[in-house]
């Protein structure tokens, strides 16, 4: 009743409608040129020899890596490797930091001793810990995902639980005049109106994810994109570290895609 | 009649790091069955504070409360409290919000569902179960507030400003609605209040407190003669502006 919408549209609402998906198609045909461009300049570069093609690779000789990589199945295992060990680490380091942050505000006691050391290891680059998880775990998949996820658990914690924190106090206050117990105030509205900042958190952590998991990959080197970059550079391939970069930063996008996805089907659900 | 309500020696000071805020100094008052009472008083005298402590959600410094000669030591499902903001969970829609209160005392039955959807119906907003509140007018929210707060069947209910998020129009209609709502379900109200005038036209009696420390600076019988008695009426009453004039000189509101 109050929801539907007008639907005998005026001629000015329709021109200007049109006018906004015209600057929209606009802008993704420029997109689109300009990747070409940059592609056809750098192809064009290599050729005259404007520029080393050894030192800077060319684009033909990415599609030829690319096309023996997919020939022989490494381009699969490799991707597939990093691309596992990202979800792995984003999941567990989702689920981890969201359980904390319950108990961090489950219990103010434990949030304040905490904070410093969230605050600590909040700052602390963690590509600095590499060696240590390498030393302890081994060079496993395992010391990977723990990378992956010293990446995102901290940023989840502090995000998390700032979001519980702002939770409306006078809507804590109606569940109290219903005699709500903690555990039904969490469930009820403390988690469903912090979902949002939740799901924002899932966007930055696969991003982070992924960094922790190519840093894991540079350390403990046995497969993985960050594997084949490093052995790549180490080997002077310059062609073998295009390709991985140009694959990965197509596997950054997929998954970041993937959970603006996953974003859009909760929000739709609640 | 009997007192529903009892309000005994109860005071109840605040500690925080900065200091001790004395709100509510030995106050005593009974409201009775069915009585429909409004407490009135400058801002930050420490009325939401007393409702909260009837409600049991706070417990006071010293003294007591009594709900149906029994001690309050906590929410009870005979008390019903209506908050200044419907609150509404955006994430639910009117049937879910208003069913909340069974969820958490674990009366979810088939028996209240039917009880719910008969509330509903009875005042206008069965259409709208399966909307969600942001589909929803100020008013109409307020109304689904209200329901929400029957619908765990409190004989007692405390209403905390609920009107003065709305408009002066929607204020008056809908404080005319509950007015009659709470008079067919028998319930006693206890509302607090800023607006003299819809004190004065929806009340038994008035207590006026001082600033805080909160204590009664006055009770108000209010007698008014209009035949058919609602809110809307009343305000024409002809002793309507006397009350008014003399609880207005004891608020001693300084402009
Ligand atoms: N949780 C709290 N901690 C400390 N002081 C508080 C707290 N809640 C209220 N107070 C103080 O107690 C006093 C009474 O507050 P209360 O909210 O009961 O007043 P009120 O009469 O409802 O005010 P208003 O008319 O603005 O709604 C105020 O001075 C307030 O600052
Ligand atoms: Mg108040």
């Amino acid at each position: 009743m109050y929801d539907d919408i007008n639907t005998n549209i005026s001629e000015e609402y329709k021109k200007y409608l049109k006018s906004h998906r015209r600057k929209k198609s606009a802008i993704r045909i420029s997109r689109i040129i300009l990747l070409i461009f940059i592609f056809v300049l750098w192809e064009i570069a290599a050729q005259k020899e404007w520029i080393d093609p050894f030192i800077m690779s060319q684009p033909s000789r990415i599609l030829e890596t690319l096309i023996t990589m997919g020939k022989d199945g490494s381009l699969f295992i490799h991707t597939g490797v990093t691309v596992y060990e990202t979800i792995v680490g984003f999941v567990i380091g989702t689920i981890l930091g969201t359980l904390i942050a319950i108990a961090l505000w489950w219990s103010d006691f434990l949030a304040s001793v905490l904070d410093p050391y969230l605050v600590v290891l909040n700052a602390l680059p963690k590509t600095a810990l590499g060696p240590i998880i390498l030393v302890w775990i081994g060079g496993t998949t395992k010391s990977i995902i723990v990378m992956a996820l010293l990446f995102s658990i901290v940023v989840t914690i502090i995000n998390v639980y700032t979001s519980f924190r702002s939770c409306d106090e006078d809507k804590i206050k109606l569940l109290k005049t219903f005699g709500a117990n903690k555990k039904q105030i969490l469930r009820k509205v403390v988690l469903p109106s912090g979902i949002t900042s939740i799901i924002s958190t899932l966007k930055i952590n696969v991003g982070l994810s992924l960094v922790g998991v190519i840093v894991g990959e540079f350390l403990v080197s046995k497969a993985g994109l960050g594997y084949l970059i490093i052995y790549g550079g180490q080997v002077f391939k310059m062609d073998l570290v295009m390709t991985s970069v140009i694959i990965l930063a197509i596997v950054a996008a997929v998954l970041y895609l993937s959970v603006l996805w996953i974003e859009k089907r909760v929000l739709k659900m609640m | 009649m009997d007192k529903v309500v009892e309000v005994i020696d109860v005071s109840m000071n605040y500690h925080t790091l900065e200091g001790e805020t004395e709100a509510i100094r030995k106050l005593n008052f009974d409201i009775m069955n069915g009585e429909f009472v409004s407490i009135v008083g400058p801002s930050g005298c420490g009325k939401s504070t007393l409702l909260s402590l009837i409600s049991g959600i706070l417990t006071p410094t010293s003294g007591k409360v009594l709900i149906n000669g029994k001690k309050v030591e906590g929410p009870s499902a005979s008390v019903g409290y209506m908050l200044q903001k419907d609150h509404l969970f955006e994430w639910r829609n009117i049937m879910k919000n208003i069913t909340i209160g069974l969820e958490i005392q674990g009366k979810l039955n088939k028996e209240n569902q039917e009880f719910v959807e008969q509330l509903l119906k009875e005042y206008g907003l069965y259409e709208f179960r399966n909307h969600y509140p942001r589909q929803l007018s100020g008013g109409m929210r307020q109304r689904v507030a209200l329901i929400r707060t029957l619908a765990t069947k409190p004989n007692i209910l405390l209403l905390d400003e609920p009107f003065s998020a709305l408009d002066y129009q929607t204020k008056i209609a809908i404080s005319e609605e509950v007015w009659l709502i709470l008079k067919k379900e028998k319930k006693t109200a206890i509302l607090v209040t800023h607006d003299l005038a819809e004190a004065i036209s929806m009340s038994d009696r008035i207590i006026v407190l001082t600033k805080r420390p909160a204590e009664i600076k006055s009770m108000h019988q209010i007698n008014l003669s209009c035949d058919c008695k609602t809110p809307i009426t009343c305000r024409e009453a002809p002793e309507f502006r006397i009350y008014f004039n003399k609880i207005w000189k004891e608020l001693d509101v300084h402009v």
